[in-house]
């Protein structure tokens, strides 16, 4: 027992003696190093004990049992793969940009609020999730969650399970297009390191098509010595007036480019730039985590951000909302991600070698994402405050000079001079830092600190800046592109349920014209968030995270019910609690959208408010015509009616679940419709 | 693990040396299938010997074959990718 159990027992007290330290300090900064180990107990034992039980008594893994590498082995898709190398590979899939930006929007409130919830959602609600439908869809030859949905709850919710991932995809496209443009708007040095990051891609295309076929290491390390080039030279390029105004744009100029660029991007073959670029930002994605870590660990930087903001009461300038259920939406990846149903339904379970490494791959991986998104906030709170919300608040709020910028956070209780924002700028390298919303400027900033005191000092910080924004933007831009490939995918399913021509993937009409819906569709949310005076992070991150986390009510939902169809419903409550936890977010989130009578949080009562002025013919700041009145009430009135979308996915979901999980349970029998397990190799 | 940290030979190949130089070998090579099948690239020559195996009237596709028909695979359909 002791030998068993002790080095656990002494682990707890570790983890109970840094979650102490973090929790009584008043007055002082904690070192970041505390939160580290708190967070790492917590997955360690998490990981020890409450994934084994669900391994061990809900899902009954069987080692002995042949999954869909082993019976459809054919060397391509379905390869039995050492855990691993599919850990890396799945862990490379579900991290992206979500949770490097929510834990950074998060900390307006504090970072205990946004830890607490990190580490409670991972264990309990996205480590869960990820494992169950890596589980379900390994027992049925790695099929789609979509298909899992129509096979297990009825074609209905399936297909509403898809219209709801496709809506996602939308959403998130735009939020992420978003962050690139408010990164890259005005700022010269990293809009030409992001522009040079296609050309290089395209050599290295060329290399690998034509040159070397297969020399993916040699080609990505020729990439990125081309990459820090164009950030050398990047500096150049901001110091020469002639060429700084080339790559000087407004978020608008931007915003017409992205769109452009979504639209031919994602019609090229997919050697010729998505895939050479995504080997750049892929490993230069696993790269800067493992050198974040890395970083915190040596520089053991104080967290100067307080535990518990003002703003917890839902007044803060980041995004609008209150502690509950605002918080729990804000930070989706990390958490609980409900796009990595989609992954964990996608090619990783025709690559599992034996089921007793599901739960390594399942729920450990999502942990490793949860410790990124720990170390987002921790960056993010190394930052002096007062910076934090001048880099954070929108321009409506703190105006765009230092001097009012340092006013306007002074007067919000972060006392700063207008001389040290200009300086701060200064050092990265950037003509300004004011109002720098969506959380990556601030996350390079916080890089740039911890990389340059480590490498280089002072006098690197202005690179490491600028590498910490391209290693971001490259992995949007990949996300953008491809995202719009899947989401013409989704359509053309949805589509085709009506127009069974549209179905055919290689036709090229139906291509085209969901294409172009595609981008029309996230390119319309971009445009909104960008014309948007309060910075449009403010509106489309919590669209973004509601509908992120209603796929994880859905997903959950789904695992239930094949919990019930097992009859092991003595332990649906593993998958019951956080899918309850989900549907209460969202509904109630999604509610407040709409209905709340506070024009910042309530779509409708921002559209009353503005109708109802320009009925008396007034013009509200900011907007400065009728026509962008019109424009405002507009956006309030579409994003209401998503929001209302999102809440009737969820409730619909939720009802056939409910349906589903009291029809398994009056049979007295299995109903789940696993492969047999002694089915015959395929081949 | 005792932190000699040069290689093997250089003590004439002890257990343990060779044991923590063969370990390394291992990880690096793990680490390189990991990075390959993070962008879509399974081992190339499991492949050939899984047709070699179960498929021998079939000619394996060359290596540069096989690559473009798992690039086309994993970038052509869309998805695999999180946020």
């Amino acid at each position: 027992m002791i030998r068993k159990h002790g080095p656990w027992i002494i682990l707890t007290i570790a983890g109970a003696l840094a979650f102490a330290v973090i929790a009584t300090a008043r007055g002082e900064h904690v070192n970041a190093l505390w939160v580290i180990v708190a967070a790492v107990a917590t997955y360690l034992i998490a990981y020890r004990y409450y994934s084994l039980y669900i391994a061990r008594t809900v899902m009954q893994l069987d080692p002995g049992r042949p999954t869909p590498a082993v019976r459809r082995n054919d060397g391509l898709d379905y390869v039995p793969t050492n855990r691993n190398v599919l850990f890396g590979h799945h862990f490379a899939a579900i991290a992206g940009a979500g949770p490097l930006v929510g834990p950074v929007l998060a900390a307006q409130m504090g970072y205990l609020p946004g830890l607490l919830w990190i580490l409670a959602g991972v264990v309990v609600a996205g480590a869960v999730q990820d494992f169950m439908v890596l589980f379900i869809s390994m027992r049925r030859d790695g099929r789609s969650l979509g298909e899992l949905i129509r096979s297990e709850m009825g074609p209905v919710p399936g297909t509403i399970a898809l219209f709801g991932a496709f809506m996602i995809m939308v959403i998130i496209l735009a939020v992420l297009a978003l962050i690139v443009v408010r990164a890259l708007a005005g700022s010269p040095w990293g809009l030409f390191t992001v522009a040079a990051t296609m050309p290089i891609a395209v050599l290295m295309g060329l290399y690998t098509r034509y040159l070397r076929p297969g020399a993916v290491g040699e080609v990505s390390v020729l990439g990125v010595i081309g990459l820090i080039a164009a950030i050398l030279y990047g500096q150049h390029v901001a110091q020469t007036p002639a060429l700084a105004a080339i790559f000087t744009l407004t978020p608008i100029q931007l915003c017409w480019l992205l769109i452009g660029y979504g639209a031919v991007a994602s019609v090229l073959p997919v050697w010729l730039l998505l895939a050479p670029r995504d080997y750049l930002s892929t490993f230069l994605k696993i790269g800067a985590i493992t050198a974040l870590a890395i970083g915190i660990a040596i520089m053991g930087p104080p967290l100067k951000m307080p535990a518990l903001s003002k703003f917890i009461d839902g007044s803060g300038p980041v995004w609008s909302g209150a502690l509950f259920p605002f918080l729990f939406i804000t930070i989706a990846c990390g958490a609980v991600s409900g796009f990595h149903a989609l992954i964990a339904s996608g090619t990783t379970p025709k690559l599992i070698a034996s089921e007793g490494d599901a739960r390594f791959i399942g729920y450990g991986g999502m942990l490793m994402e949860s410790f990124v998104a720990v170390m987002a906030l921790v960056a993010a709170s190394i930052l002096d405050p007062a910076i934090y919300f001048t880099m954070n608040s929108p321009a409506a709020l703190i105006g765009t000079t230092p001097q009012s910028a340092a006013a306007a956070v002074t007067a919000m209780g972060f006392p700063i001079q207008p001389g040290m924002i200009a300086e701060t700028a200064r050092q990265v390298g950037e003509a300004s830092i004011i109002s720098r919303t969506g959380g990556a400027p601030t996350l390079a900033v916080a890089m740039a600190q911890i990389f340059s005191h480590v490498i280089g000092g002072k006098a690197m910080m202005a690179f490491w800046y600028h590498f910490a924004i391209l290693f971001e933007a490259l992995f949007i831009l990949t996300a953008v592109d491809a995202g719009t490939r899947a989401g013409r995918f989704m359509l053309q399913d949805l589509i085709g349920l009506a127009v069974p021509r549209f179905r055919d993937p290689s036709a090229i009409g139906p291509g085209i014209v969901a294409t172009g819906l595609c981008v029309a569709a996230w390119g319309y949310f971009l445009h909104q968030g960008v014309t948007d005076p309060l910075g449009g992070v403010n509106t489309l991150w919590p669209l973004f995270g509601i509908s992120n986390q209603m796929l994880a009510a859905v997903a959950l939902t789904l695992a239930t019910v094949v919990i019930f169809r097992m009859k092991r419903q003595a332990h649906a409550w593993v998958t019951i609690v956080p899918a309850l936890w989900l549907v209460a977010c969202t509904v109630s989130a999604g509610l407040l959208k709409l209905f709340s009578a506070d024009p910042k949080v309530g779509f409708l009562s921002h559209a009353s408010r503005f109708s109802a002025a320009l009925a008396e013919g007034e013009v509200l700041a900011p907007a400065k015509t009728a026509g962008e009145m019109s424009r405002i009430i507009l956006n309030d009135r579409v994003d209401a009616a998503l929001c209302a979308l999102f809440i009737l996915v969820v409730v619909s979901i939720a009802t056939y679940g409910v349906r589903a999980c009291m029809a398994a349970a009056r049979t007295d029998k299995w109903t789940a419709r696993e492969v047999p397990p002694l089915l015959a190799a395929a081949e | 693990m005792d932190g000699t940290g040069s290689a093997p030979t250089a003590r004439g190949g002890g257990m343990m040396p060779k044991a923590l130089w063969h370990g390394l070998l291992t990880g690096l090579r793990m680490a390189r299938q990991s990075a390959r099948l993070m962008v879509g690239l399974p081992d190339y020559q499991a492949y050939v010997d899984h047709v070699r195996a179960h498929h021998p009237e079939r000619t394996p596709m060359t290596r540069a074959q096989f690559f473009r028909d798992r690039q086309q695979a994993r970038y052509g359909s869309g998805g695999g990718r999180c946020c």
